[in-house]
């Protein structure tokens, strides 16, 4: 076993051919160990797109749709708190929507949705997932005097505007999400797919 | 380079890293004659790292309910991403671990790796095969198709052979007056925790007694006898690198032939997947034919000879216990058949062609010639265990060589 | 080593598993690649079968996926009742009513294939016969008193089993088939051999209708194992990447030991 007549070069090719070889091997078994991870058929057929009856949502008044295991708020705002989302950008920690991943291109507007009344936002607080509460009233309340209508988290008291726009003060960093949906019809909303992602 | 070596320093100081890796590897010296015979072990292992491995995937998918399991596997096998290939990877690795187990207990026949001082490493060996097989049985009844249901219902009635305990005993293991759903959640608790525990405790163990004597070789010879200056083996390389090498060389073949078996012939003509289990357990609807599942063939053939239910149970109980005495039933001075005269030669070949012969026949209904060939393989089976002492001590062996011969 | 394969290859179908209780089945060539026939399949099955028959661990996005049919024609066309394109191919007949009607619960056919074999399959579906002493009227020669009446006799027509006249071999002088009557033989047990002959004409010719129950037959082998191309394919790689795995492998186990002897 001595090392005589030992060729090294052909010793060390051959070991980190073998090396890559098996390093590749190695990356090709774990493919199916990792994809299985990937939400399954039935996780997807349960995820499908949910639609919504949107004729009997009056101003001021809102529904929640389940999509994803997740509370979707559809809202259609009154007129009196539409004039007031251009005047709050002071208020705001993110009046511009600069976070795209907040919200489909569509929905990068100051109402944050694809007509001006109605808004679909996903009712999870982006601090810590709690769902925030529903406070349509331009009136004080308990935790804001100067209150002009939104979203409240009982959790850890971020506040949100009707667009879902994070207020300053707030524990949470970002906007609420808006999903991707779509009009059916007039009535008839569906949430989860848009001409953009069909 | 330093860097490294001072971290090996530190480890070596409060685990021994570097002390372990040579004992066992680059240090432990292993015969340089291993022929085919020896690769076995190594694929051994590599089928339990597999089935482990796929097994806790498949855990994340499966649901232990009689009224779920079924529908769960067809779930993996169809909605879950890839979860085809995990799915055939366990259940034909399951079919390949037994293939590879019997060819290394084979080689241990072959060469007498049982024989003293490796009595106990046969024994553990052993006593992993006896768990293997129960692991196999209780993870077979899983996917909970027709055959895993009646095939649990014969193998559990087995116990009913005991005398006065025994319908007890099985009402016990059910823990149900049929096999229900409390059956099938406690053997997935067996499949997945407790019988993987304990395999793997003995595996370690298998491993320690081997390490502890030094592996065997096909002549036989202690390569202990004869070493250079320096203590070193004469006949004996370092497992690492030339063993690793080599048996990287026999572990890409395996799984060319493995990964063939997965992506092209996973039902294995009804061997590895058998065509009844793909229809959903039915307490009230027996299959036509009632099979096990190939590795359980030979001593359910074993079991089936007798018309008599405890004798039949005591039988086939005998013919996995015997196994364990091998090691004090051969007194041949000689290890290897190499050496062992010409009557030690023919019955080794004898004894595992009629192994084959029973396994295959467990496959087969039970009836006319089968049953016939049945019973004369029960006989040579037992008869090469019963004849084993005399004839080792008495014939002529030929001289051992104190050199291996390459 | 060619040959070697060729004899464990040709032994192999004997030690099969399979067995189909002595009936004699016709062969049947699947052919997973086959979409047109697939898609035929398909709709046969859905138009012909799911009014009793579930494929429940099946979903319709996945067979449309598969089988290359868009999903709104698969919605219109063989998705039937409130099920989503995503869901489980279930059926609305309730298990304890069908039990009632057909005596036992029509199966899930998602398996089926898996289960019995294509042969089966295609041979049972041709082999239905008039028996008056059946509650359907109807019996089968692969699966003795079926309680499944004869859905596609509006397709075949119907069969009646008896003595009749059958192609037995070819006269190479005349140009004519040889035939012979069935019930001149007898089989092994002293039987006259009966055969199947077709007594009411359907709306398909013979070769037409064995044409849709290969298309059935097919569907339902694609059915019990979705993933059998898929699996072929990456098979191919795998066992490529193997063979060249082992070049440099081989050569490194060499390397090692050229100098131990």
């Amino acid at each position: 076993m001595s090392n005589d007549g030992v060729n090294n070069g052909r010793r060390r090719f051959l070991i980190a051919t073998t090396a890559v070889g098996g390093g590749i091997g190695a990356v090709g078994v774990a493919v199916p160990f990792v994809k299985s991870w990937n939400p399954s058929e039935k996780a997807k057929a349960a995820g499908a797109p949910a639609k919504a009856d949107i004729s009997k949502v009056e101003p001021g008044s809102m529904i929640v749709v389940e999509w994803r295991g997740k509370p979707v708020y559809v809202v259609r705002r009154t007129d009196e708190v539409i004039g007031l989302l251009a005047g709050l950008a002071e208020e705001l920690k993110d009046p511009n929507n600069t976070v795209t991943s907040q919200q489909p291109a569509y929905a990068n507007n100051i109402f944050r949705s694809r007509k001006e009344d109605l808004v679909v936002i996903e009712g999870v607080c982006t601090h810590l997932g709690c769902a925030p509460k529903y406070f349509p009233e331009v009136k004080p309340q308990a935790f804001q005097d100067n209150w002009k209508g939104g979203f409240y988290c009982p959790c850890h008291g971020s506040r949100f505007d009707l667009s879902g726009r994070v207020l300053k003060g707030s524990p949470a960093g970002k906007n609420l999400r808006i999903p991707p949906y779509s009009y059916v019809d007039e009535n008839t909303l569906i949430i989860g797919v848009d001409e953009e992602n069909a | 380079m330093s860097k490294v070596s001072d971290f090996m320093a530190w480890v070596d100081h409060r685990v021994p890293l570097t002390a372990t890796f040579e004992k066992h590897m680059s240090k432990y010296y292993a015969p340089k004659n291993f022929n085919f015979w020896y690769f076995f072990g190594v694929f051994a292992f590599l089928m339990l790292a597999n089935q482990i491995l796929t097994g806790v995937w498949l855990t994340m998918s499966f649901t232990p309910t009689a009224e779920e399991a079924f529908a769960s596997v067809e779930y993996i096998m169809r909605d879950v991403e890839m979860g085809w290939l995990i799915r055939y990877m366990h259940s034909t690795g399951a079919s390949f671990f037994f293939i590879v187990i019997y060819m290394h207990m084979f080689r241990g026949l072959l060469y007498g790796s049982y024989q003293k001082p490796r009595e106990l490493i046969w024994i553990f060996g052993m006593a992993i095969y006896l768990m293997l097989m129960a692991e196999a049985f209780m993870g077979y009844v899983l996917p909970w198709g027709q055959m895993s249901y009646w095939g649990a219902q014969v193998i559990i009635s087995l116990f009913s052979a005991i005398p006065i305990v025994g319908d007890d005993l099985v009402t016990w293991i059910k823990g149900d007056f049929l096999i229900s759903g409390i059956t099938l959640n406690r053997f997935f608790a067996l499949h997945v925790i407790a019988l993987p525990l304990v395999i793997v405790a003995l595996v370690f163990l298998h491993i320690v007694a081997l390490h502890e004597v030094g592996s065997n070789n096909p002549d036989g010879v202690d390569i202990k006898k004869y070493k250079d200056e320096e203590g070193r083996p004469l006949d004996g390389v370092p497992f690492h690198p030339y063993y690793t090498v080599h048996d990287l060389v026999g572990i890409v073949v395996f799984l060319f032939v493995f990964c063939f078996v997965i992506f092209f012939w996973p039902e294995g003509n009804g061997y590895f997947l058998e065509h009844a289990n793909f229809e959903e357990a039915n307490g009230l609807k027996t299959p036509a034919h009632i099979a096990p599942v190939w590795y359980f063939g030979a001593y359910y053939t074993i079991l089936r000879v007798v018309p008599d239910k405890l004798l039949g149970v005591i039988l086939m109980a005998g013919a996995i216990a015997i196994l364990f005495v091998l090691p004090w039933l051969d007194r041949s001075p000689v290890k290897s058949w190499r050496y062992k005269g010409w009557i030690s030669r023919i019955n080794i070949i004898v004894f595992a062609l009629f192994f084959i012969l029973l396994t295959w026949l467990g496959t087969q209904p039970a009836t006319g010639i089968y049953a016939k060939l049945g019973i004369v393989g029960t006989v040579v089976y037992f008869g090469w265990f019963i004849t084993l002492p005399f004839i080792s001590a008495k014939e002529k062996t030929k001289p051992v060589p104190e050199r291996v011969t390459g | 080593m060619k040959t070697l394969i060729a004899l464990v290859f040709a032994i192999l179908p004997a030690l099969s598993l399979a067995s189909a209780g002595g009936v004699h089945l016709d062969e049947m060539k699947v052919d997973l690649e086959d979409n047109a026939s697939l898609q035929r399949g398909a709709k046969y099955f859905a138009n012909y079968c799911m009014g009793c028959h579930s494929t429940k661990f099946a979903r319709y996005n996945r067979v449309a996926r598969d089988l290359g049919i868009p999903e709104n024609l698969m919605e219109e066309n063989l998705i039937f009742g409130e099920s989503k394109v995503g869901s489980l191919m279930k059926i609305a007949m309730r298990p304890e009513d069908s039990k009632q009607w057909f005596g036992a619960t029509p199966p899930d056919l998602t398996l089926v294939a898996r289960v019995r074999g294509a042969d089966w399959i295609y041979t049972y579906l041709r082999s239905f016969h008039q028996d008056d002493s059946r509650p359907y009227g109807v019996n089968n020669t692969v699966f003795k008193d079926v309680g499944m009446p004869h859905v596609l006799e509006g397709l075949q027509g119907m069969q009646v089993k008896g003595c009749a006249l059958v192609v037995v071999g070819f006269d190479p002088l005349t140009g004519q088939d040889i035939k012979e009557d069935s019930c001149a033989k007898v089989d092994h047990d002293g039987n006259q051999v009966e055969v199947l002959y077709l007594d009411k004409e359907g709306s398909l010719d013979a070769k037409a209708y064995d044409k849709v129950v290969a298309d059935l037959t097919n569907f339902l082998v694609y059915m019990s194992e979705p993933m059998a191309l898929e699996r072929q394919r990456m098979g191919f790689w795998v066992l490529l990447f193997l063979a060249l795995l082992f070049v440099p492998v081989y050569y490194l186990n060499r390397e090692f030991w050229r100098d131990i002897h």
